[in-house]
């Protein structure tokens, strides 16, 4: 068993019109069943609406399947006595940064996790700056989070979800409202901590070149996973993508358009150094 | 008929300990019709200039003028000043309140003392000018995409009649083709109208595609101005403050250093497709 693993998740909502009257049930989540291998990276795309960010919201039950069940590591999300150990477990970052972080000093705000599930005082402090190293913001634990940049705040948000120790970490859109040297600097982090302390890592997406280097992709369609392959394996299928709303990589659209005026490209070219073989330079 | 910036600064908190200048000495001449990209990194100073375009914030230094008239001067008209400067928030689709998407977007020109038929013609025509159906129409507008919000909140400031539009990241958030289409519909609503466009983003490949003049900011004051190529020309510069080249500038410097004889001021895939082609002579 996986350290996170579905079967069959269904999960629906009901639609109410002004006086709170019943107007029809939305399944957003339809009969996803999936297994993911402690110490992958993850990357999950799909169109706003496909259900993503509700898939994830499972993972560390802050939503209950309809129908179907979670496991977190063979934790049953269902049962609420593990409620907080899967929350542990399964820790979850946003898009938003200003809306996760709650400390009036980075440190304070690191240590905010770790206070609340008991841990001892030293172990506090010992666990906040491991964080912020992984995620290199050390040098910054004095400051008000106030005066840091977006990706700086973001990797705070990080830190502050790795210092309760989870064995996996859900990020929905974590780069969408930050500048270039944001998201690079974020995604640096992300993959240090799946390379180096082996986080289970699942990365929910609308920025195609943070995914290359990921273990496996699920596209989300309509409630469903409607790809699923590694990086090269789903960017191969530029027009099946576009179809869902999506992208490619610039590196391998381009390739894709020289494949198209005739040149002999194989698919799915993920990086600069393979278009270059591609192309005998 | 132009927006003119004369050594406009902005000055948070003047005085304190807090005092910040979000703005220093900026100089600018926005000319009727122009698709502009403003590009900077997080606290740069581009929101706060953005919103001195339409008056919201008043300069602590130097005049701003709208056609040739001083739009802080006492009997300068600041409620016309909004509707023909519209300004487009981040996630505007959270300023969406009415029961229905029409409601919504009648709104504004209401607020402007319209007649009700003239509101309604002027709903209608924006919400066709960012390509959203009729079939929306009476729907709430909370039970729509987030694409489709945020083209609808977009209209609300059409609606306006706007002569200059100012989005401040409207693609934040939205899937790939949500963005293609957002972008699409507002350079199209510019070759239809020639309304003036300002686009501020973190996507540079964005901006390369649509844009014919970047201003760059850094630190509050203007660091390049200029077309897209002679920009990011100069893209380790534009690294040092937090910014890039579009990605296929540099997969072309890559293949010039291989030997391939392409430019490297390349901006967008379409243009890298040609220019590989003709160096590979085919």
């Amino acid at each position: 068993m996986g350290i996170i693993e579905t079967k069959d998740l269904v999960f629906e909502y009901i639609r109410r019109d002004e006086e709170g009257n019943v107007e029809g049930i939305t399944r957003a989540v339809d009969e996803v069943t999936l297994d993911i291998k402690k110490g992958d990276f993850i990357a999950v795309l799909g169109h706003n609406g496909s259900g993503k960010s509700t898939l994830a919201k499972h993972i560390n039950a802050i939503l209950y399947p309809t129908e179907g069940t979670v496991w977190v590591d063979g934790m049953d999300t269902s049962d609420e006595e593990k409620l907080w150990d899967i929350r542990q477990e399964a820790g979850m970052v946003f898009q938003n940064p200003d809306n996760q972080i709650i400390g009036q000093v980075v440190e304070e705000d690191v240590g905010f996790g770790p206070e609340n599930l008991g841990v001892p005082t030293k172990e506090i402090w010992e666990r906040v700056e491991e964080s912020l190293k992984a995620v290199g913001m050390y040098e910054f634990r004095k400051y008000s989070p106030n005066k840091l940049s977006g990706g700086q705040k973001q990797r705070v948000s990080i830190a502050g979800v790795i210092a309760m120790h989870p064995k996996c970490i859900v990020l929905d859109e974590p780069t969408a409202m930050l500048d270039p040297n944001g998201r690079k600097e974020v995604i640096r982090a992300v993959r240090a901590l799946n390379d180096v302390e082996g986080i289970t890592v699942i990365l929910i997406t609308h920025y195609m070149e943070e995914i290359i280097h990921a273990d496996k992709v699920f596209v989300m369609d309509k409630g469903s996973i409607a790809m699923e392959g590694t990086p090269r394996e789903i960017f191969s299928q530029v027009e099946r993508l576009k179809e869902l709303r999506l992208d490619v990589p610039q590196v391998t659209l381009l390739a894709h358009e020289l494949k198209k005026a005739g040149l002999d490209i194989a698919d799915g070219i993920l990086t600069v150094q393979e278009l270059i073989s591609a192309l005998k330079l | 008929m132009s927006i003119i910036l004369d050594h406009v600064s902005h000055i948070y908190e003047a005085g304190t300990a807090m005092e910040f200048a979000a703005l220093k000495d900026i100089n600018l001449v926005i000319p009727d019709g122009q698709f502009i990209g403003l590009i900077g990194h997080t606290g740069s100073g581009k929101s706060t200039l953005v919103q001195h375009l339409n008056g919201l914030l008043a300069p602590t230094g130097g005049n701003i003028y709208y056609n040739g008239a001083d739009i802080h001067d006492s009997d300068f008209n600041k409620k016309e000043l909004r509707s023909k400067v519209g300004l487009v928030f981040q996630y505007p689709e959270h300023q969406l309140f009415e029961i229905d998407v029409f409601t919504d977007v009648c709104f504004g020109p209401k607020n402007l003392g319209l007649s009700k038929k003239e509101t309604e013609l002027r709903a209608y025509a924006a919400l066709k000018q960012v390509g959203l159906e009729d079939e929306y129409f009476y729907q709430s507008p909370f039970d729509l995409s987030g694409g489709q919000k945020r083209r609808v909140a977009i209209a609300g400031v059409l609606a306006m009649k706007p002569e200059v539009l100012i989005l401040d990241e409207p693609t934040a958030g939205l899937d790939p083709k949500g963005r293609d289409e957002i972008l699409d519909q507002v350079a199209k609503l510019r070759e239809e109208t020639g309304i003036t466009v300002i686009l501020v983003s973190h996507s540079m490949e964005d901006v390369a595609k649509y844009v014919d003049r970047i201003i760059v900011m850094n630190k509050g004051q203007i660091m390049y101005d200029d077309e897209p190529k002679a920009v990011f020309r100069h893209y380790k510069e534009l690294e040092s403050v937090g910014l890039a080249a579009p990605s296929v500038t540099y997969i072309m410097q890559a293949l010039k250093k291989k030997g391939l004889p392409v430019d490297t001021d390349i901006t967008t895939i379409k243009e890298a497709k040609t220019a590989i082609l003709k160096a590979l002579g085919r």
